[in-house]
């Protein structure tokens, strides 16, 4: 009534204003490029290809299934199949991408290519930093800069890495022992058919090897995986 | 003719006749009036540059905040920053604005925010102009900054910028009563309208303690409402109702950009330190120091001191109080601040007719002159606020789909 809200108003100031430089507790402003907060594991930017081993070539996880491409709201992926087939990780025949770009400048981080990836080849990135200074370059990511090894995935999204991890190893596992399945039957059909007829063996054995390669492979790539 | 020695009080004034001392006789008149003018200019625009930091720090640091930390060490060259960049932005004039006003405006607010520092004391033998109706000078170059703020409002064609225009108006006729009334009581006292003259009345001592009119009773309560009316006159929070950013987004000046809306903003800083400038020329003593002993300090430096601590305490209240509504505006300044400033000049008058000693009875009767005079401002001062309170209802409010 008589001012004394005023008073106590400018008394509160006064006490934000001196313990501001007394307390550093209050101050929450973190100094953004020399402080940084620890991203939270759900923070996603843009999205990277995964990549199993060294060679980011030979280790590419995608089959070029260009489902991502299809589903992709903004269209910014742009996938050309390649020619060849190289092994995946079961050492499975596969297509791999040719090109494979992404237009940063047009893509609006809803992860749907993530979602709808039933080859776990496709995560989003937490990096923000990416401004350029120019306006028409530097936005079109290609496969070489989007190519990002299962080690960094494991650094930035640990516990959705590691599930996935699991998931991929537990996958392999059962294709192993599937071919290994495989081969045993195989081998015992071809020892049969050797004991019927012993000429039959050398086209048996031929036939086997198709099957065989494979099981192989895996085995090589296992502990990378994981 | 020759030149006295040069003491620390009158430095500036030396340096002022040196220059005028060494050019051709035909142009010391105007050697002296430039030297003047560009003192002043590079002053009080230097001062606006200090103002804006120490308001960005101020204000952060009340919000917990850092401020501008980024150019320079602690954000020192902030200012530099925000010059060059209002420097280098596009200037747009709205195609259907009144160009020859749109243009105008800006230049003439500055201008008469300007011209009121002729008459400021800002030290000993240091008022540019020394009219002998510098108050009366003061306030009518006060009033031009309202064209200003009008031809702006108007010309630019928009809806905001006229809504700001009119209520910057509305806002600056009201508070000039009150402003112009609390100031008539110390014009009263000292018997003059001349700034300097009234500083002078201020500058004695008795007791080693100074005759600031700030120390009287009525001098107080005029005071703290001629700063009031100050904060509306020079549309500064709470009082920022014509800019209201939240709701006519910049008020008169919306439509500025570049250079032009930075005339606006020091315009605005101006006429803060110049309203401010004339507090102290009128209640604390100008230059004078309060304390006899401490006569020594340049009076210079008193008067930015003052100037300083008078510019923080604006910055502490906008960083306390919120915009007031439109209605709450005016029922303060017709309804509280004019009686209150009414009551004022009576008791200035009192205390003007009361003796101050009674012969044989020591300090007594300046000690019951104090009381009354303090009395006749604080007893409207209560039964104001009380009437003012009596008719409203403060109810805790139930929010429905908030919370």
């Amino acid at each position: 009534m008589f001012g004394e809200g005023i008073i106590q108003g400018l008394v509160e100031t006064a006490r934000n204003f001196f313990g501001s430089y007394v307390d550093k507790d209050r101050l929450v402003t973190v100094q953004y490029p020399e402080e940084r907060h620890q991203l939270p594991e759900a923070t996603r930017q843009f999205p990277f290809l995964l990549y199993d081993g060294a060679d980011p070539e030979a280790g590419l996880r995608c089959v070029s299934c260009q489902i991502c491409e299809k589903e992709c709201p903004p269209q910014c992926i742009h996938i050309e199949k390649s020619k060849d087939k190289k092994p995946d990780f079961v050492g499975k025949l596969q297509f791999y991408p040719a090109v494979f770009n992404i237009d940063v400048s047009t893509c609006m981080s809803c992860q749907i290519c993530v979602e709808v990836c039933p080859f776990d080849a496709i995560r989003m990135d937490n990096q923000f930093e990416l401004s350029t200074s120019n306006r028409f370059a530097g936005l079109l990511y290609t496969k070489p800069e989007l190519a990002k090894s299962n080690e960094y995935y494991r650094k930035i999204h640990p516990t959705e890495a590691a599930e996935c991890d699991e998931r991929r190893a537990k996958e392999a596992e059962e294709a192993k022992a599937k071919a290994a399945a495989a081969a045993a039957a195989s081998a015992a059909k071809a020892a049969q058919a050797a004991a019927t007829s012993p000429a039959g063996a050398a086209n048996g054995a031929s036939g086997n090897g198709t099957a065989s390669t494979p099981v192989e492979q895996p085995a090589g790539k296992k502990p990378v995986t994981q | 003719m020759t030149l006295p020695a040069p003491t620390a009080d009158q430095i500036w004034v030396w340096i002022k006749d040196w220059l005028v001392f060494h050019t051709p006789a035909p142009f010391q008149p105007l050697a002296s009036i430039l030297c003047i003018v560009a003192a002043i200019i590079v002053v009080f625009a230097s001062l606006f540059a200090l103002t804006v930091l120490l308001e960005r720090k101020g204000l952060g640091r009340m919000q917990n905040r850092y401020g501008p930390n980024r150019v320079g060490p602690f954000g020192i060259l902030q200012p530099i920053a925000d010059a060059v960049k209002s420097l280098t932005k596009e200037d747009i004039v709205p195609r259907s604005a009144d160009h020859v006003v749109h243009y105008l405006a800006p230049l003439v607010l500055v201008a008469a925010s300007f011209l009121a520092y002729a008459v400021l004391p800002i030290g000993r033998n240091m008022t540019a102009v020394n009219l002998d109706a510098g108050v009366l000078f003061f306030f009518a170059i006060g009033s031009a900054t309202e064209l200003a703020v009008f031809m702006a409002g108007w010309s630019s064609r928009n809806k905001y910028s006229l809504l700001g225009a009119m209520r910057a108006i509305a806002q600056m006729v009201s508070y000039e009563i009150p402003l112009i009334l609390s100031s008539i009581a110390v014009v009263m006292i000292a018997g003059t309208l001349s700034t300097s003259a009234i500083v002078d009345e201020q500058a004695r001592y008795t007791h080693g303690i100074a005759h600031w009119f700030v120390f009287t009773p009525w001098g107080l309560a005029g005071f703290i409402l001629f700063m009031i009316a100050a904060t509306a006159e020079t549309n500064r929070s709470p009082f920022d109702l014509p800019e209201g950013e939240s709701e006519i987004i910049a008020g008169y000046f919306i439509e500025y950009s570049g250079f032009k809306f930075a005339l606006f903003f020091l315009a605005e800083y101006i006429e803060m330190f110049a309203v401010s400038g004339l507090g102290i020329t009128l209640f604390l003593g100008g230059w004078s120091s309060p304390v006899s002993f401490l006569a020594w300090i340049p009076s210079w430096i008193w008067f930015f001191g003052k100037l300083l601590a008078l510019i923080c305490c604006f910055i502490w209240v906008r960083g306390t109080l919120p915009r007031l509504r439109m209605d709450q505006l005016m029922n303060f300044a017709w309804k509280f601040m004019l009686p209150m400033t009414l009551f004022v000049i009576l008791s200035a008058g009192v205390w003007r007719f009361l003796p101050a000693t009674i012969a044989g009875s020591g300090a007594l009767g300046a000690v019951v002159r104090w009381l009354v005079c303090a009395f006749i401002v604080l007893l409207p001062y209560v039964t104001l606020a009380r009437a003012l309170e009596s008719g409203r209802k403060i109810e805790k409010r139930e929010y429905r789909f908030a919370e």
